[in-house]
């Protein structure tokens, strides 16, 4: 996800667009990422980690987190 | 006097920088992205266009190419390094600047001819200019805002380290309108408008691009 | 489900087949049964009726588009080197330069998906350039919407430019022109048409045909998946009972996706190719894939292939032929290469990250074979696949209610004190103000040899660095006039997109166009159609210049409502040396003599005046007079070459007002102008008479250019002069405009809807 003080457009374009379609009550709206990634065994936690950190997040101006869910 | 010229899968603006090398009277040497081996250059460009197809984020995977790896290690000798505009991102992304640049504020991709203001002369590529001269330069990017945390922020301009900023209104979002950055040691620069489409007046805005090129030669050979 | 192969087929005749839900006739099917001597299997169907369906086969243009090759003269051809019927037209432009151009549509897939119809209708028309052995260099799009403060407009304009620019910007292309066009006709039906210019050396021409038995058959770029398959998938939905995996689809994608990141990539690989001269010959994969490509090869060279369609790459699970025959997934092409050169062509793809795959070889057989896991599925005669579709003959019938329409309506007309407002509200309506907010969103300045862009009249680029030779493109149609007229109106089309390059000094050599039209089977569309077809080719005959290629895009139409008659017509020119081309903005020079060229007459049928100020269009449209045209557009090579000419601005929907609020803006310089005392002001402004252009000359070259035009019978009339101290344009007797108000009105009006 963006980091809280980056600004993002994307999502401030999308909370505009509700209340054009109806839909009220939706004060923010902040726009990701989301990555599924397939992996075996030897894959740990830490490696994991440093997937996201070194590739799929830049850590400049994005927060991620990572979360395993069984096959 | 050898400037290399790197082009990676998508890149688009390799043949244009490598004309503003000739233009300014240095042999420009393309750089294959497979390809660690920088080729005795004395600068490298790394030109703008959609490395990867700007896939997962602008630059993010251009900057684990082969030929990256060298560019890092001769940037740490002190070798000048010009990111123009995906450039300028893959350089963020690779640590070699910092920040990070993300979408235009307006959601738009922008094609406009834009004037600058140059604030640090004393980089290796921007020698030729006029402290405080107005420039006109094309900006045509969809990711152009310049974004970093306050302290990155006030370290840049502490420092002076602004090389570049955007005067006549702000077409990105970009923060503190910074078009352009440089490293600690005024080596490597970053920024996303195109001095190398304002060569020549018959097919850009001006010719205030050219002294970015001519800068290196003079940086080079008074090395 | 069984396989359904040739085998199976000779002895399953009376099989009932889904054909008519394909789109096919029951007398086209009956002639296929005939063709083949049998009924043909699954993926034989699929084929015929992608390849014998409107778009591909241009069964109700044909007949009429005959009339191009009728009119074409020897003299026209001569510098043809490529022309309809091919990948797209290449001309010779001197110097041992060919330039290939062709414009194409794709308009239905906009109005469903506005994003990726518009950037794959420019991905394809690239690839038709690429296909033709030349470097792709400029693009261009002309765009129809509905009124612009539709709501509808507002899901399509945005979704795409954005489109047009995404793929564009990303394949390295500048875009250097176009139109955007409103009408509220085209609101159910967006047109998209996109023109690709490209450039080689003469003898790299690469023309697409199969020849040389034993030649190899290679797919390459992307992988094939379930893109655009949409009819096909009546063949194997019967089977299924709506269960969503991978074995059991229901209803299939109808959009194409396209990656322009992919196609870029094989825009480098497929030149590395040419150059290092693998290539024997070559097809890029469009509406209808494979089974285009295949049969095009095969029935333009030796007449023979074989393929092993198991070795096509997918990317979707459990396709069938008749699927993959079908799909149009983008980015793919085809080439025919010599058994021994199969190895450096593989390698230059992979050092391009390319996937190629070895499909087939070229054979002797006269017959299209295509075998699936070793069983015969497609044994078919080529030709009459992508050659010998049917041909229909439309009626057509000039509408009943057509002479009701040249009826010009009563229009009351403002007083000379409404004048000066007049000219503002001009500006800054729908079709008259500026298109920067469209075209910021373009990259104009990649390949650094763009020389002209929007908002001048033509797009120009320079193909040698050396030489400084370029070429100058323009696109142009105006539907109004061809509604009225729809003969005249196509010559006007052609008139306007040849003074458009014209003005910029470069001389006009071919043509190309994109004809949209309603549905053939409304006899009145056909007369409209005939019609056009004839203008446009009688007014080439008159300027000289030949049609080398085109595209026809029927049934824009929604109910009984059927789209302005729209023949969307591009001029390609040719220039010694860009660096004489005529700026369209004045200014160069403070006090510098403005001139009007040609004659202004009463003639506001279908004007933009008539449509703003009173909604109406009736009457005819302008006369066109291209022996005039011609003689401008000499005048002006003249006025270039010997540096008589600062600027120059053609003059067209919106008069000479319009004309003179963007040769100012542009130039960013204000200027000083009278009328005629003897000729209505309102007429002299807003009239459309063709055959006019603004210029610009130095006050030192004034007597020159002006003998010039009176030697060679060319009226003409100062105008004023250039006055960037004004900063506004003063019309006397009319009024003042400053340049920030004219400014504010021109650049305002598209903002203000779509931002």
């Amino acid at each position: 996800m963006p980091k809280p003080e980056i600004l993002d457009p994307q999502g401030q374009a999308v909370a505009k667009a509700l209340p054009r379609l109806g839909f009220e009550g939706v004060t923010e709206v902040r726009q990701g990422k989301r990555f599924e990634l397939e992996v075996d065994d030897s894959v740990d936690d830490e490696e994991l980690a440093k997937i996201a950190s070194s590739l799929l997040a830049n850590t400049v101006i994005e927060d991620y987190t990572v979360r395993r869910v069984d096959a | 006097m050898k400037v290399g010229v790197i082009t990676f899968p998508g890149t688009l603006d390799d043949q244009d920088a490598a004309r503003a090398v000739r233009y300014a009277d240095a042999e420009a040497v393309p750089l294959w992205h497979a390809d660690a081996d920088l080729h005795g250059v004395d600068a490298v460009i790394v030109p703008g266009g959609f490395s990867y197809g700007d896939y997962l984020r602008c630059g993010a995977i251009a900057r684990f190419a082969p030929v990256m790896g060298a560019v890092i290690e001769a940037a740490g000798k002190g070798m000048p390094v010009l990111g123009i505009c995906n450039g300028f991102q893959i350089l963020c992304e690779a640590g070699l600047l910092p920040g990070a640049l993300v979408r235009n504020s307006a959601m738009h991709f922008v094609c406009r001819d834009q004037w600058l203001r140059v604030e640090n002369t004393t980089t290796a590529w921007t020698t030729r200019y006029e402290l405080g001269a107005e420039i006109l330069v094309p900006l045509k990017s969809g990711e152009g805002g310049y974004v970093a945390e306050k302290a990155t922020l006030d370290e840049l301009e502490g420092d002076g380290r602004v090389v570049f900023r955007y005067v006549g209104g702000n077409p990105n979002g970009s923060l503190n309108n910074i078009a352009g950055i440089t490293s600690a040691n005024g080596r490597v620069v970053g920024l996303m408008p195109h001095p190398e489409h304002a060569i020549d007046a018959l097919t850009g805005p001006s010719d205030d691009g050219l002294g970015m090129f001519m800068s290196v030669i003079d940086a080079v050979v008074n090395a | 489900m069984t396989l359904d192969t040739v085998k199976h087929a000779e002895t399953t005749p009376d099989t009932e087949q889904p054909y008519r839900e394909l789109g096919l006739k029951d007398d086209e099917y009956q002639r296929i049964r005939e063709i083949l001597g049998r009924r043909p299997t699954d993926a034989e169907l699929a084929m015929y009726s992608v390849m014998w369906s409107e778009h591909c086969s241009y069964k109700s243009s044909k007949v009429h588009l005959g009339y191009f090759g009728k009119t074409t003269t020897e003299q026209m051809r001569s510098k043809m080197l490529a022309g309809i019927g091919e990948n797209a037209g290449v001309v010779d432009v001197g110097d041992g330069w060919a330039v290939t151009f062709k414009a194409e549509s794709h308009n239905h897939p906009s109005y469903v998906e506005p994003y990726q119809g518009a950037a794959t209708g420019v991905g394809g028309i690239v690839r038709d350039i690429m296909a033709m052995g030349a470097r792709p260099l400029a693009v261009m799009d002309s765009l129809r919407f509905g009124a612009a403060d539709a709501p509808d407009t507002r899901r399509v304009l945005p979704g795409v430019v954005a489109g047009v620019g995404g793929y564009g910007n990303c394949l390295g292309l500048p875009n250097v022109g176009g139109e955007v066009v409103f009408d509220p006709s085209y609101i159910g039906n967006p047109l998209v048409n996109a023109l690709c210019v490209g450039a080689m050396r003469v003898e790299d021409l690469h023309l697409a045909f199969a020849s040389g038995t034993g030649n190899k058959i290679i797919l390459f770029g992307a992988r094939t998946g379930l893109d655009g398959i949409g009819g096909v998938s009546v063949l194997a939905s019967d089977t299924f009972s709506g269960d969503e995996t991978a074995a059991g689809r229901k209803k299939l994608p109808s959009v194409q996706v396209g990656d322009p990141f992919t196609e870029k990539v094989l825009i480098e690989c497929c030149l590395e190719l040419f150059r290092e001269k693998l290539v024997v010959g070559i097809q890029d994969l469009g509406g209808a894939g494979l089974s285009c490509a295949t049969s095009e090869l095969a029935s333009a060279g030796d007449g023979g292939m074989h393929v092993v369609l198991d070795q096509v790459p997918l990317r979707a699970k459990g396709m069938t032929p008749a699927e993959i025959l079908s799909s149009e997934s983008q980015e793919r092409m085809c080439a025919v290469v010599s058994p021994s050169d199969v190895d450096a062509f593989m390698k230059v793809c992979a050092k391009w990250d390319v996937t190629a795959t070895e499909i087939g070889e070229v054979t002797d057989t006269e017959r299209l074979v295509i075998t699936w896991h070793g069983e015969v599925v497609v044994d078919v005669p080529p030709r009459t696949v992508a050659h010998e579709g049917p041909v229909y003959h439309r009626p057509v019938e000039r509408p009943a209610t057509q002479d009701d329409l040249l009826v010009p309506a009563d229009l009351p007309r403002p007083s000379t004190s409404e004048l000066r407002d007049l000219v503002l509200r001009m500006a800054g309506s729908p079709n008259l103000s500026s298109r920067r907010w469209v075209t910021d969103q373009y990259d104009r300045y990649v390949r650094g040899g763009t020389v002209l862009a929007q908002p001048a009249d033509s797009g120009m680029i320079r193909i040698d660095e050396e030489t400084g030779r370029g070429v100058a493109l323009s696109l142009d149609s105006n539907g109004r006039y061809c509604k009225l007229d729809p003969y005249e109106g196509a010559k006007l089309a052609l008139a306007e997109a040849y003074r458009n390059v014209a003005v910029s000094g470069a001389t006009p050599v071919a043509v190309t166009n994109c004809l949209n039209f309603g549905s053939p089977e409304d006899p009145g569309v056909m007369w409209q159609f005939e019609q056009a077809v004839h203008g446009l080719a009688d007014g080439c005959v008159e300027l000289g210049i030949p049609v080398t290629g085109g595209n026809v895009s029927f049934y824009n139409q929604t109910g009984t409502t059927a789209i302005l008659p729209t023949p969307v017509v591009g001029v390609l020119g040719v220039i010694d040396d860009v660096r004489r081309r005529i700026p369209t903005g004045i200014g160069a020079e403070a006090g510098e003599t403005l001139l009007l060229l040609g004659e202004t007459h009463d003639e506001f049928g279908g004007s933009e005046w008539a449509n703003v100020v009173h909604g109406s269009l009736s009457g005819r449209p302008p006369k066109v007079d291209l022996a005039r045209e011609r003689l401008i557009a000499e005048i002006l090579r003249a006025g270039s070459r010997d540096g008589m000419v600062s600027a120059a601005h053609d003059l067209s929907e919106g008069g000479l007002a319009q004309a003179l609020v963007e040769a100012c803006l542009v130039g960013q310089t204000g200027a000083r102008v009278f009328l005629d005392a003897d000729q209505d002001p309102f007429v002299q402004l807003f009239s459309e008479s063709t055959g006019r252009v603004i210029v610009a000359v130095p006050r030192t070259e004034e007597l020159r250019f002006t003998d010039m035009c009176t030697a060679r019978a060319l009226p003409w009339r100062k105008l004023g002069v250039v006055d960037p101290e004004a900063a506004a344009l003063e019309i006397q007797d009319v009024g003042t405009l400053t340049l920030d108000e004219l400014r504010e009105t021109w650049e305002g009006a598209l903002p203000a809807l779509f931002d």
